[in-house]
């Protein structure tokens, strides 16, 4: 399990190709970046997000007190997070002289390197064998602190805290809450088919396995706690949807009917799953019980297919995928049944809808210039915006915060994760050192 | 023997030319004759020639013993052994001429009542995961379907999608995605 703890590791490679504010993100890896060929003819044209100018806040983090001789260093972390999110630009701060408390900061030097606010702080071994970690996020104009906090945690727990600090740093700045100390899932599919579920940290660190298996294995969705993963597996040599607890592994089949199960789908109350079945015929969605106690409800029934169901927020509709019109597109319904609305009308093929977390925007697969790009849709406007230029990007879904846009693209042949801010201009990279990976899910802010 | 051949076929191209013209059609019998060339009737041969009645026989292929019962799933003679249905692009119908296997497989399901039937439907790799995964079910329901109304029992017939995510071809070419456009048979005790 340690060993492939090295096999991810995110690329940041490409900022904003904005006129007069040029940010430059941290750039690891400054190969293969050229856009894909088409996969097929281009049928629809592309309606491209603007880009332009990002406000960028500049913030000087100083080296935390102490942290040099724990297991993992706080403050570069927290750097690495702050710089991934494309809203900040760190101010350098080597050759500094140490300065761990308000009293020592040199404002002046700061302001002079054009810092908007410091970042100091201190880790410090608790008697009970844990450390203590303290920071402060400093305005560098008013010398006032804007934030700062005390949390105690055990040494596996140092990154877990950094995560932290840069989510309240984040949210202190950017006026919206971070999302760095959260989990994502996806799927990697090894040389030889064997495929693997596995549960990263958000900056893709200590990646670690809850299922292999040598058949396919589509779809995981986090429930809204991020205790359990629900997810389809072809292990029975057909689609089963499961539910796993990540703890402790333990997983049931909560729909194993006759034919086909797949598209899972959490209600934000975490007690149940649109899924869809095709045991009536077709691919229909129907509602389970998440322990798979029950039978299925039919929650709408077509002679076409329904598929990919999608809770809103409040939990009140569900936005799916349908042909009924035709072709793919989006709809929704409300849970409880009634009438089914379209909400995608350009283009041949709209699918793989998700809200955005406030419910105002969703984020879908559109095919446009023969590709299949992500798209966010404004829910009352109407008004679309592709935001990337893959072959065939698959699976968008939203960080927490609202502010990504993870999915699946790929590179070369090879299946990567992405992400791109949902204004299009800050563009991350997932890669993965032996496999295709694929199939994303970002799970929810915890013990906030 | 290149250039043989090649003068071979200019000698008989020329002939075939030269007996186009030379083979008057009804339209053209009696017609004036606009080139003023007369042309010689060609004599009659002197002796009919005899027509001679030939016994023919038609060879029979021995066929190999047909195995019955399960084994004849797996007779690479039988056509029970054959177990893909390919579509075309964007399509989930039956095309003509898998019917006879169609038929063959609804044959041997009524024939044995304890026989169970898995259809897989896939598709290829463009478009999503899930909308493919419901786009191989519509495959797999229409062979179901196909065999239904040639008498399978439909209880016993279970029709599954692996979408795209079980090609038979990695790549990206068109031949790819054509041998991965397809439904396949599988029978529980395979």
């Amino acid at each position: 399990m340690q060993k492939i703890r090295n096999y991810l590791f995110l690329l940041i490679f490409f900022v904003s190709a904005c006129a007069q504010a040029q940010i430059r993100v941290e750039v690891i890896d400054g190969g293969a970046t050229k856009n894909p060929p088409p996969l097929s003819a281009s049928d629809y044209p592309c309606n491209y997000a603007a880009g332009g100018g990002i406000k960028q806040y500049q913030v000087a983090i100083l080296p935390f007190r102490d942290e040099t001789g724990v297991k993992q260093p706080v403050s570069p972390v927290i750097t690495a997070d702050l710089l991934r999110s494309g809203l900040f630009k760190m101010v350098e701060v080597a050759g500094a002289k140490p300065q761990h408390e308000p009293e020592q900061i040199d404002y002046a030097s700061w302001r002079g390197r054009g810092a908007d606010a410091v970042v100091i702080g201190s880790v410090a071994a608790m008697p009970d064998g844990r450390f203590e970690v303290r920071f402060r996020l400093m305005d560098a104009a008013q010398q006032t602190q804007l934030a700062g906090l005390s949390y105690a945690a055990s040494a596996t727990q140092l990154r877990l805290t950094a995560h932290k600090i840069a989510d309240a740093i984040y949210e202190r700045l950017a006026g919206e809450p971070g999302a760095f100390a959260t989990r994502i899932a996806y799927v990697v599919r090894r040389p030889g088919k064997r495929f693997e579920l596995q549960v990263a940290d958000a900056d893709g660190f200590g990646p670690q396995t809850i299922l292999a298996s040598n058949e396919p294995i589509i779809s995981p969705k986090w429930s809204p706690d991020g205790s359990r993963l629900a997810y389809v597996s072809f292990e029975q040599k057909k689609p089963v949807v499961y539910v796993q607890s990540i703890a402790t592994g333990a997983r049931t089949a909560v729909a194993n009917f006759f034919g086909s199960n797949s598209a899972p789908a959490w209600s934000p109350d975490g007690r149940r799953l649109a899924v869809v079945l095709s045991r009536d015929g077709g691919s229909q969605m129907n509602l389970i019980n998440a322990d798979g106690s029950g039978q299925p409800v039919r929650l709408a029934a077509s002679a076409s297919i329904d598929t990919e169901p999608n809770f809103s927020p409040d939990g009140s509709t569900i936005m799916f995928t349908s042909d009924r019109g035709g072709t793919p597109q989006i709809y929704r319904i409300p849970v409880n049944g009634g009438t089914v609305q379209r909400v995608t009308f350009e283009g041949q093929y709209n699918i793989s809808a998700r809200h955005s977390p406030d419910g105002k925007s969703f984020t879908y697969i559109h095919r446009c210039g023969g590709r299949f790009s992500v798209a966010v849709q404004d829910m009352s406007s109407r008004q679309l915006q592709v935001l990337t230029e893959g072959a065939l990007d698959q699976s968008p879904v939203f960080s927490p915060n609202g502010r990504m846009i993870l999915y699946a693209s790929e590179i070369g042949g090879r299946g990567i994760l992405a992400a791109v801010s949902s204004d299009g201009r800050v563009k991350q990279r997932f890669t993965e050192s032996s496999g295709d990976i694929r199939e994303p899910a970002w799970g929810p802010i915890v013990n906030k | 023997m290149p250039r043989i051949l090649t003068g071979f076929f200019v000698a008989l191209f020329a002939v075939m030319m030269a007996a186009c013209s030379s083979t008057p059609t009804k339209e053209q019998e009696g017609a004036p004759v606009v080139d003023g060339v007369q042309r010689p009737v060609p004599k009659p041969t002197e002796k009919p020639v005899q027509v001679v009645e030939t016994p023919v026989k038609t060879a029979v292929i021995e066929k190999p013993t047909q195995l019955t019962g399960p084994a004849a799933l797996k007779d690479p003679n039988n056509i029970l052994s054959k177990r893909i249905i390919y579509f075309d692009y964007d399509s989930n119908l039956v095309k003509e001429e898998y019917r006879p296997l169609v038929a063959a497989h609804a044959k041997y399901m009524s024939g044995d009542p304890k026989a169970k039937m898995i259809i897989q439907g896939n598709t290829d790799e463009r478009g999503g995961r899930e909308y493919n995964l419901a786009l191989g079910q519509r495959r797999a329901d229409a062979v179901k379907q196909m065999m239904s109304v040639l008498g399978a029992e439909g209880g016993r017939v279970e029709t599954v999608s692996f979408g795209m995510e079980k090609p038979r071809v990695e790549g990206r070419t068109e031949e790819a995605f054509a041998q991965n456009r397809r439904a396949e048979i599988v029978y529980q005790t395979d």
